[in-house]
């Protein structure tokens, strides 16, 4: 009966990975495919930990430490993924992508010491020693899982340190060839190990280690913080293959095609991502991005000419009389905790019969989808949430638009400077409404580091400070208009 | 070479051969149309997903030797690493949808 359960659950495991992925895909039912998923994953786990034989039968050990690594893992994930902000979502998400990737390193880790340690002594007696007798095919389903496994670890670490500002961008001149030859040698050592087993395989095996960490971080750190979402997405799809070597090494279905799905999903994920923002995958990955910037910010500090600033005031009788009110926003509303303000000041203008409409730019905020989630937090409805063509459409009819800590999202440079780094990403066309009213901390350019050329345009006004604080004083000046 | 060999010839390697490659166009169906509403809380799903690496984790901790303690120690941190993937990833995604819903709910 055991040799059916143990398979039918793997089975189940897998369809409902396949079930969730679909839900997920939905706006209605997603919140079920999430749990679809958990339930089949719980069910995974539960069958290999009570079911699960090797070849000779053994059932597997160590019950105390296994439930003393799920409940410690489960208390602390918990925690940490209720505590999160919702601000800081991104980030979580990276971080437990790096987890999994850093638990798939230690899996083949641990495997190849079991491969080349424990029967020493029996292969010695016919002559050969223990590395010669792991087959190639498992030999090298350690090894790229590994690699893959360390990289996904290592890069999701960095982008984690870089999302929430502990660690700042890093190049240096031939860095990408650097980290070509990096990956070069990576593969050479790992298919002369497996090829020639030389002596030093184990020493060799730990250099190959340490190579992919390094790799991993090479890897991130040039890559420009507006590209990151790309980045987590692209690690995310990594983790998932590592997952599935695996599977290949313990020939267990649920890991390979759950890894297999999500490598194959995230690259789709990470595909999209890019077309959003009118950029090759290559471009990303030799972060041109960085280049560009500076190129950018180079050529954007000649003469800009003068920007004109708005008083609170003024701003709040603008919009008040107002026919239809525009909100763009961006990063600086979820770093200034602005969303439910945000939602505050839409209700006060509704009252006044002003219609209100967010125009989200597909990856306005880190992530996409980043602004949804936010103003969803803030009870916002769902039908104010226009997507970019949509808010293009409305633009034309608009009174004001008010930008909301987003910049490169809003800057016409991706459609009129061909030597912008952004040049050919589609933006939210705000200059076809009549007023622009925009807030920021300061004039520094954005996250991408290019200047914006809409903030000196006649149309524009500034209205400089904190989005939270702008937005509560705008509130009580509006409730006095 | 033998590799290549190997991933043909062997019935089971072939099994997993054709399941990863049928997984990929899976993958691809399943997710080519998504509303960009949904990027973030599906990449937050997929990374749960991964989680499932925690399975190995668990094989390998316990086939572990009791007197093995470096094994033993990797084992057990592979298994809490791959637990706050999965619990982790989950727990995030529910609370990311939860919003969608709690705003589905006041709507009518």
């Amino acid at each position: 009966m055991t040799q059916v359960i143990l398979p039918l659950s793997y089975l189940i495991g897998s369809v409902t990975f396949i079930i969730g992925l679909k839900m997920l895909s939905h706006p209605d039912s997603a919140r079920k495919g999430n749990l679809v998923a958990a339930v089949g994953m719980t069910i995974a786990i539960l069958a290999t930990i009570f079911l699960y034989t090797d070849e000779n039968g053994n059932k597997l050990g160590n019950y105390a430490w296994i439930f003393g690594g799920l409940i410690i893992g489960s208390i602390v994930g918990t925690l940490a993924a209720k505590k999160v902000q919702m601000t800081a979502m991104p980030e979580m998400v990276s971080l437990f992508n790096g987890m999994g990737g850093a638990c798939a390193m230690l899996i083949s880790i641990i495997e190849f010491k079991h491969h080349t340690s424990i029967p020493a002594d029996l292969y010695e007696e016919a002559g050969a020693s223990a590395l010669k007798m792991i087959p190639g095919t498992l030999f090298i389903t350690i090894i790229v899982g590994m690699v893959i496994g360390s990289v996904s670890f290592a890069g999701s670490i960095i982008a984690w340190g870089k999302l929430n500002g502990k660690i700042k961008d890093f190049s240096f001149n031939g860095q990408h060839i650097m980290n070509l030859l990096l990956l070069g040698i990576i593969t050479a050592l790992t298919v002369y190990v497996v090829a020639m087993r030389p002596e030093a395989t184990i020493m060799l095996f730990y250099v190959i280690l340490a190579l992919s960490l390094v790799y991993g971080v090479m890897f991130v750190f040039p890559i420009g913080g507006a590209d990151m979402p790309v980045v987590i997405s692209l690690l995310n799809s990594f983790t998932g293959v590592a997952a599935a070597f695996g599977g290949f090494l313990y020939n267990n279905p649920v890991m390979l095609t759950g890894g297999i799905l999500v490598g194959s999903a995230g690259t789709i994920l990470t595909i999209l991502m890019c077309k959003a923002m009118n950029r090759s995958l290559k471009n990303v990955l030799i972060g041109s991005f960085g280049g560009g910037a500076k190129a950018g910010a180079g050529g954007g500090s000649k003469e800009q000419g003068n920007y004109k600033e708005i008083s609170l005031n003024d701003t709040a009788v603008l919009m008040a009389y107002a026919s239809k009110v525009m909100i763009i926003p961006g990063y600086g509303l979820a770093v200034a905790q602005a969303q439910h303000v945000c939602h505050e000041l839409e209700k006060v203008l509704q009252d006044k019969g002003v219609e209100v409409f967010y125009g989200i730019h597909p990856v306005a905020g880190r992530m996409p989808g980043h602004m949804n989630v936010l103003l969803a937090e803030a009870d916002v409805p769902y039908e104010k949430l226009l997507e970019m063509e949509d808010a293009n459409d409305q633009m034309g009819s608009t009174t004001v638009v008010m930008v909301l800590g987003a910049n490169d999202v809003v800057n016409p440079a991706a459609k009129e400077d061909p030597s912008s780094p952004i040049y050919g990403m589609p933006i939210l066309e705000v200059e076809k409404a009549e007023h622009v009213i925009v807030n920021k901390r300061s004039m520094k350019p954005g996250y991408a580091g290019i200047e914006n050329e809409l903030f000196f345009r006649p149309k524009t006004s500034m209205l400089f400070g904190d989005a939270k604080k702008v937005l509560q004083d705008l509130v009580s000046e509006l409730k006095q208009v | 070479m033998d590799f290549i060999t190997n991933l043909f010839s062997d019935p089971a390697t072939y099994r997993l051969l054709t399941i990863v490659i049928l997984s990929i166009f899976l993958g691809i169906e399943v997710i080519s149309r998504v509303p960009s509403v949904l990027h973030t809380p599906l990449m937050s799903g997929a990374n749960a997903i991964h989680g499932v690496v925690i399975i190995g984790a668990i094989i390998v901790m316990g086939q572990a030797h009791s007197d093995d303690y470096l094994a033993l120690i990797l084992g057990f941190l592979s298994v809490v690493l791959g637990t706050l993937n999965v619990v982790g990833g989950f727990v995030v995604t529910d609370r990311m949808l939860e919003m969608f819903d709690k705003k589905k709910k006041k709507a009518p």
